[in-house]
């Protein structure tokens, strides 16, 4: 029962990261209807500004609360002009042309930030500095948690509530929702989609940025190549929760987190990277729309 | 527009033409002046850099050792090497081996440091009958894939018996955990030397985990470790992936020994794991403090050129490099004309053929041959017997536990 329970505390951790990540994916699917490959990459970029920002105020060697709040917060806004960058420069020229088209430029970035960075940062892994040293606390029945799954928790739940309250308690949140609608109604209802567009891009990158940041806190190596499968598998989160549905992507990489903590733990560590595609395959077997998706409405 | 075309196309035909100029100067024979090229591959990036880097190290100090004895030249030839990064990838050892063999015409090869890519580059050097010498692969079956192929360490049934032993017999242990990685030779194959042993000597080996190289997070591993409650975890793989466990499993409140194999040998392996690996213990190749004036003068050279202490990997690289280049000088001192064979302009030949033919059998007889890394004897399997230091990590350092000789 311990052991359970100490899984399940691992795996709603884990989770946690890929619903960050499976925000930035949904959001952008909701307004656009792309899904934006380059968004694992983004996270990769979240946890390197991270890397450098944390050097830049030497937070290892006197490390406090404030300059951990710092790396956040400045690798957050630095990937939240990555964002704007790409989309501003790669998805905005080709808006208008088929959806073919952007999916193809979306791989095209993923590959460029992929490459870029290994040519920037050089392929051999960094290790992140533990300015959080870890501590844990037993929670009874002999499962403990650390303060830095705990951080992980607790910031990515803040980050989910806070993006609940843009999205449905401003007046940009409402009009990313009047642009998911139709692009065509809003516009003529005086949004201006272009910029609600790149909103939700800056907002998404932001949120991938915080999970790199806060994996790279937990797990302190980091390469160029990180991005590639924890993007895929938020992806699949994304998708399992009805891509598009914001509740959606955090239940859905809830539901990821602890698939693959249990197969690891109960099964075989080979099956971790196989389980996120077999909850794919039966999730567009049973529900293509995804756990939380509405069915999309047949349009006559 | 046609203009415009016009151009574009002449700067696009220039272009193809330069590059395949650029093409044929770089390969085949590059230069008219006879020279020895010896290849070496490893991984210069990727997850385990530190073993490429290292071996590269190890090399370089042999070869300015040899600038410094005879202006570099063996027998009136300068010796060059190419060094090429595999990028720690099977697949891409392969590939780099054949051009080596293929391209740069060398007349062997140092590499490589993990037994998996080993094992790949060295069917390609059996085949074209260029010697290998794997300065530090333990893994039993790469000298079994043809008799060009050496190596300077030992083996891994001996390494997994040592480290079962000295759980049983120097920390008292009975009952312990096994994680091994499932992507890798090396440590599928130390583990089941180690509990072979293990089981044998009157221990039980009470869980048994695995994971895949690359892989970040250990945690639903080390939970099902800790629920079986062992006293020690054995874990056979690699630097990164210990350093990232040893972290993990003390965030979990797992307190006791973790042991390793060779694989651990790295400067990152602490940088990595931190305070977390005080209290493990791993399998070694040497120990700085040792009485050998080999190694105290390889010492010596690689600090006054990297500015660093050398780690074992880059001391059974030299040792791989000057052998190598012992039994060039005495083959260019005992047979001139087949030595001749090994020079860059007779790539090709048959003169080159036997010239590696005979440098191989020089390799095989080495004997008693004092290296950095201790006395080096190849066996008929071309294999070394070395004794084991056990390392143990205390207060952040390395330091030397036992010696254990086979």
């Amino acid at each position: 029962m311990a052991e359970f329970l100490q899984q399940l505390i691992n795996g709603i951790t884990q989770g946690s990261v890929y619903a960050l990540i499976a925000l930035g994916y949904t959001m952008v699917y909701g307004i656009l209807r792309l899904i934006n490959f380059a968004h694992g990459d983004v996270y990769m970029l979240g946890a390197f500004f991270g890397l450098f920002i944390a050097r830049l105020t030497r937070a290892q060697a006197d490390p406090n609360p404030l300059k951990a709040a710092a790396v956040l917060l400045f690798a957050m806004i630095g990937c939240g002009l990555v964002g704007f960058v790409i989309e501003r420069f790669a998805y905005k020229p080709v808006r208008k042309s088929s959806r073919l088209a952007a999916l193809i430029t979306a791989i095209g970035v993923s590959l460029l930030l992929e490459n870029g960075g290994m040519l920037l940062f050089g392929a051999d892994p960094k290790f992140f500095p533990q300015f959080i040293p870890a501590r844990q606390f037993a929670l009874g029945m002999g499962v403990t948690i650390s303060n830095q799954q705990l951080i992980i928790l607790v910031v990515s739940i803040s980050l989910m509530l806070g993006l609940r309250f843009i999205v449905l308690h401003t007046r940009a949140g409402k009009a990313m929702r009047a642009v998911s609608y139709s692009h065509t109604a809003a516009a003529l209802m005086g949004i201006s989609v272009d910029r609600i567009i790149t909103f939700t891009f800056v907002l998404g990158s932001m949120l991938a940025a915080a999970a790199g940041v806060l994996v790279a806190l937990q797990n302190p190596k980091i390469e160029p190549y990180m991005g590639i499968m924890p993007g895929l598998k938020a992806f699949v989160a994304a998708v399992l929760g009805g891509i598009g549905n914001i509740p959606g992507a955090v239940l859905g990489g809830l539901v990821m987190g602890i698939a693959e903590v249990m197969v690891v733990g109960y099964l075989s560590p080979t099956w971790r990277d196989a389980i996120a595609f077999v909850l794919l395959i039966l999730i567009l077997l049973v529900r293509p729309s995804g756990l939380l998706g509405q069915p999309p409405a047949e349009k006559v | 527009m046609t203009s415009r075309w016009g151009q574009r196309l002449t700067l696009a035909g220039s272009l193809i033409v330069a590059l395949a100029l650029a093409g044929c100067g770089g390969g085949g024979s590059s230069s008219g002046k006879d020279e020895i090229v010896i290849g070496e591959y490893g991984s210069l990036t990727g997850g385990d850099a530190t073993f490429g880097q290292s071996t590269k190290s190890g090399v370089e100090v042999a070869l300015d050792e040899l600038t410094a004895k005879s202006q570099g030249k063996i027998g009136g030839l300068t010796v060059r090497a190419v060094v090429e990064d595999d990028q720690g990838k099977p697949e891409e050892a392969a590939s780099v081996v054949q051009k080596l063999i293929n391209q740069d015409r060398v007349v062997a090869v140092v590499g490589e440091v993990a037994s998996s890519r080993s094992l790949a580059g060295a069917p390609i050097c059996q085949q074209n009958g260029i010697p290998m010498i794997s300065p530090s692969s333990t893994n039993p079956d790469v000298t079994r894939k043809g008799d060009y192929i050496f190596r300077m360490c030992y083996l891994d049934d001996f390494q997994g018996q040592v480290m079962a032993r000295f759980a049983i017999q120097n920390l008292g242990l009975k009952r312990v955990a096994m994680l091994k990685d499932v992507k890798n030779d090396y440590s599928v194959a130390l583990s089941k030397f180690c509990t072979e042993e293990f089981v044998k000597d009157g221990g039980t080996v009470v869980v048994e985990q695995s994971y895949s190289s690359g892989d970040q997070d250990f945690r639903a591993q080390l939970t099902a470790i800790k629920a079986k409650n062992p006293q020690a975890i054995i874990l056979p793989g690699y630097y990164t992936e210990a350093g990232l466990i040893g972290r993990q499993a003390r965030e979990l409140g797992l307190t006791m020994p973790i042991i390793g194999g060779d694989g651990w040998e790295s400067s990152k392996l602490l940088e990595i794991g931190g305070d977390a690996m005080n209290g493990c213990y791993y399998a070694n190749h040497w120990s700085l403090d040792e009485q050998n004036p080999q190694l105290q003068a390889f010492l010596t050279a690689y600090r006054a050129k990297f500015k660093s202490d050398p780690d074992a990997i880059g001391g059974l690289a030299y040792d791989a490099a000057t052998v190598l280049f012992g039994c060039m000088e005495k083959l260019a001192a005992e047979d001139p004309a087949t030595f001749a064979g090994l020079g860059s302009s007779k790539a090709g030949t048959e003169a080159r053929k036997a010239a590696t033919k005979k440098l191989r059998d020089l390799i095989a007889a080495t004997a008693n041959y004092q290296g950095a890394t201790g006395l080096i004897t190849l066996d008929e399997n071309r294999n070394p017997k070395k004794p084991i230091v056990m390392i143990a990590v205390k207060g952040g350092k390395k330091v030397f536990e036992t010696r254990i000789a086979p």
